[in-house]
């Protein structure tokens, strides 16, 4: 129970903390690395090849891709299967819509209208039971641009051109809050006007409009100022996804008598916080799981050299 | 922004003084602050468009009360998706807190009811188009009014032949005595009227709506005008029909007389009707 405080808190924004005590399989895994390096010249090798290896990034690419043209179908050809947008939607006729839109929308008509309640929690049961905020590496088109952007500025920043300039995260907690009582004070759901997850859904579904300026402005921000900042620091639908996911039985777990140490997972994540665990002499257990921040994206699988990080179904047998 | 010392040329890697974990932690605070504050002036901006009311929108059928119409609203245009004919749009930038909200131009598409079942409506998955109304004549969206009664044709004496919005026009209407159940291009169906009385022939509620009635010019020559309703529920389909450029008919949001929760929706503006009877008697 306080393992899951601790890490509802980190999500909220606390930084990880180094642990106090570990399991005697992982402090014996501990000393036998103590005073060892890396492994030299065969890791670098794998580490190389590894960023030769997108096979999760693609076949995550093909799965958002293949959501959000669903919807676009459902009105373009008439298809009928997934019809509205990712705020809210009807899958075959079934209501379905977005947790956190959701409640904003209660909170500033002051009623929960019953079609709206049947759709969020479906929804959250529906994310919450795969793995909370795989909806923003699996499902969310912004995240796709973001990624892009994310490439732009890394290329960039290994030039010595920009630089990223983190904020603190518990800036999107705080945003989520005010967001919830800006819409239940003033009955105006400012989130849901500058969302820019809605706007590139409708503009995909529906052509595009003078608002995909905002999303232009907001990946600009991402390049030049803060790498990733919408995902990270700002949007209040991967924290309800987080918290909604964090018993979430899709996990990526880590394997400590693997790991090299050597971080490159951490450079390639969205949120490294939740990876904390793989710096040398963090982790509490020889087998853990990455905390609930996570969004399943596969980009450290991908990159991880040592086969250190998987993705595992929780209660199942090992899913690969 | 300002805190940050990028505003000198980037330095080379190393060159930077290395900040103490207080001191990291003070500055992601600080631009989190000012990042959040920014996001959060954003409501009075987007609240100007509303407030000084830069765009009076016809909302769809059911539509409560503008301001809580704005704030129902999810933006996720399940309306825009079942609507037959295609009538509803979704708002840009320009419109403040409307930014994806549905509206409809008449001029361009009106509603002709062609779904029967009010279909914008059972698809909002908000009740921001009210669950309230049940028949078109319950739907209150604005108000028709004849705007420029002197190029009015059926004032001026004057038939109609032909197609009344040139052959480039896209919009639909269902002529139920061609296909009872699917619209049809208003450029596939000319007409022929001795006095041009579209925006009355068309109109989806009938006479309790709009009427033409004779009127006395002075020029002795029995002449007729297009008197509109309290039955008016601004659907707009006159306003799309009128063969004149622009439209004499045009429709009013009636934003303040939306559906409000709990009340009868029953309830039109008998006064404003009145209003416009009288102007058009005398």
């Amino acid at each position: 129970m306080s393992r899951l405080l601790d890490q509802l808190a980190i999500v909220l924004g606390r930084a990880p903390r180094r642990p106090q005590t570990f399991a005697p399989a992982a402090a014996a895994i501990h000393a036998s690395k103590r005073g060892r390096g890396l492994k030299g010249a065969e890791l670098l090798e794998d580490i190389h090849e590894a960023h030769e290896n997108h096979t999760w990034r693609n076949r995550r690419w093909a799965v958002l891709l293949a959501i959000n043209l669903l919807f676009t179908l459902s009105f373009w050809v008439d298809i009928q299967v997934l019809e509205g947008s990712l705020t809210a939607s009807r899958l075959l006729g079934f209501h379905l819509a977005d947790p956190y839109s959701s409640l904003l929308v209660a909170l500033a008509e002051k009623a929960v209208p019953v079609n709206l309640a049947i759709g969020a929690v479906t929804v959250a049961l529906f994310w919450g039971l795969i793995g909370g905020r795989a909806f923003c590496a699996w499902a969310c088109p912004y995240h796709l641009v973001a990624e892009w952007g994310e490439m732009l500025h890394t290329r960039l920043a290994r030039g010595g051109l920009v630089r990223d300039h983190p904020l603190h995260r518990a800036t999107r907690t705080v945003l989520w809050a005010a967001f919830a009582i800006l819409a239940f004070a003033t009955g105006y759901t400012l989130f849901l006007t500058l969302n820019p997850i809605g706007m590139l859904s409708r503009a995909l579904i529906y052509g595009p409009s003078l608002a995909l300026a905002w999303v232009g402005l907001l990946l600009t921000f991402e390049v030049l100022y803060a790498r990733r900042a919408w995902c990270r620091y700002a949007c209040p639908i991967g924290l309800t996804y987080g918290i909604l996911g964090a018993k979430a039985p899709v996990r990526v777990t880590f394997d400590l008598e693997v790991c090299a140490h050597e971080g490159e997972c951490r450079k390639v994540c969205e949120v490294p916080h939740v990876l904390e665990l793989t710096i040398k002499g963090r982790a509490e257990e020889a087998k853990m799981d990455v905390g609930p921040d996570c969004t399943r994206c596969g980009l450290c699988i991908d990159t991880c050299p040592t086969g250190a990080l998987r993705y595992e179904l929780k209660g199942v047998k090992r899913l690969l | 922004m300002s805190e940050a010392p990028s505003s000198s040329p980037p330095e080379k890697k190393g060159s930077r003084p290395r900040l103490s974990r207080e001191q990291e932690q003070r500055r992601q605070m600080l631009r989190g602050g000012l990042v959040a504050l920014g996001l959060l002036l954003l409501q009075p901006l987007a609240w100007l468009p509303v407030v000084r009311r830069w765009r009076a929108r016809l909302r769809p059928p059911g539509a409560l009360e503008e301001t809580s119409f704005l704030g129902a609203c999810i933006k996720c245009g399940q309306c825009v998706q079942v609507c037959p004919v295609e009538a509803i749009v979704l708002a840009g930038v320009s419109d403040g807190f409307g930014l994806g909200v549905p509206h409809i131009d008449p001029r361009r598409q009106a509603c002709d009811f062609s779904c029967d079942a009010l279909s914008c409506i059972l698809a909002c998955p908000t009740g921001a188009l009210s669950h309230a109304v049940r028949t078109r004549e319950e739907v209150h969206s604005g108000v028709a009014r004849l705007a420029r009664p002197e190029a009015c044709l059926a004032r001026k004496g004057e038939g109609f032949h032909g197609l009344a919005r040139g052959p480039g026009f896209s919009g639909r209407l269902r002529y139920a005595d061609i296909d009872r159940w699917h619209p049809i291009p208003v450029r596939d169906h000319p007409y022929d009227r001795e006095v041009c009385d579209l925006c009355v022939l068309e109109c989806p509620i009938g006479e309790e709506a709009i009427r033409l009635v004779p009127f006395d010019d002075g020029s002795g020559e029995r002449r007729f005008t297009p008197r509109v309703r309290h039955g008016c529920v601004g659907c707009g389909v006159c306003e799309m029909i009128c063969p004149a450029e622009p439209a004499c008919i045009v429709v009013d949001a009636r934003a303040e007389h939306g559906v409000r929760r709990g009340r009868d929706p029953h309830h039109g503006s008998p006064d404003q009707d009145m209003r416009q009877e009288g102007k058009d008697e005398a």
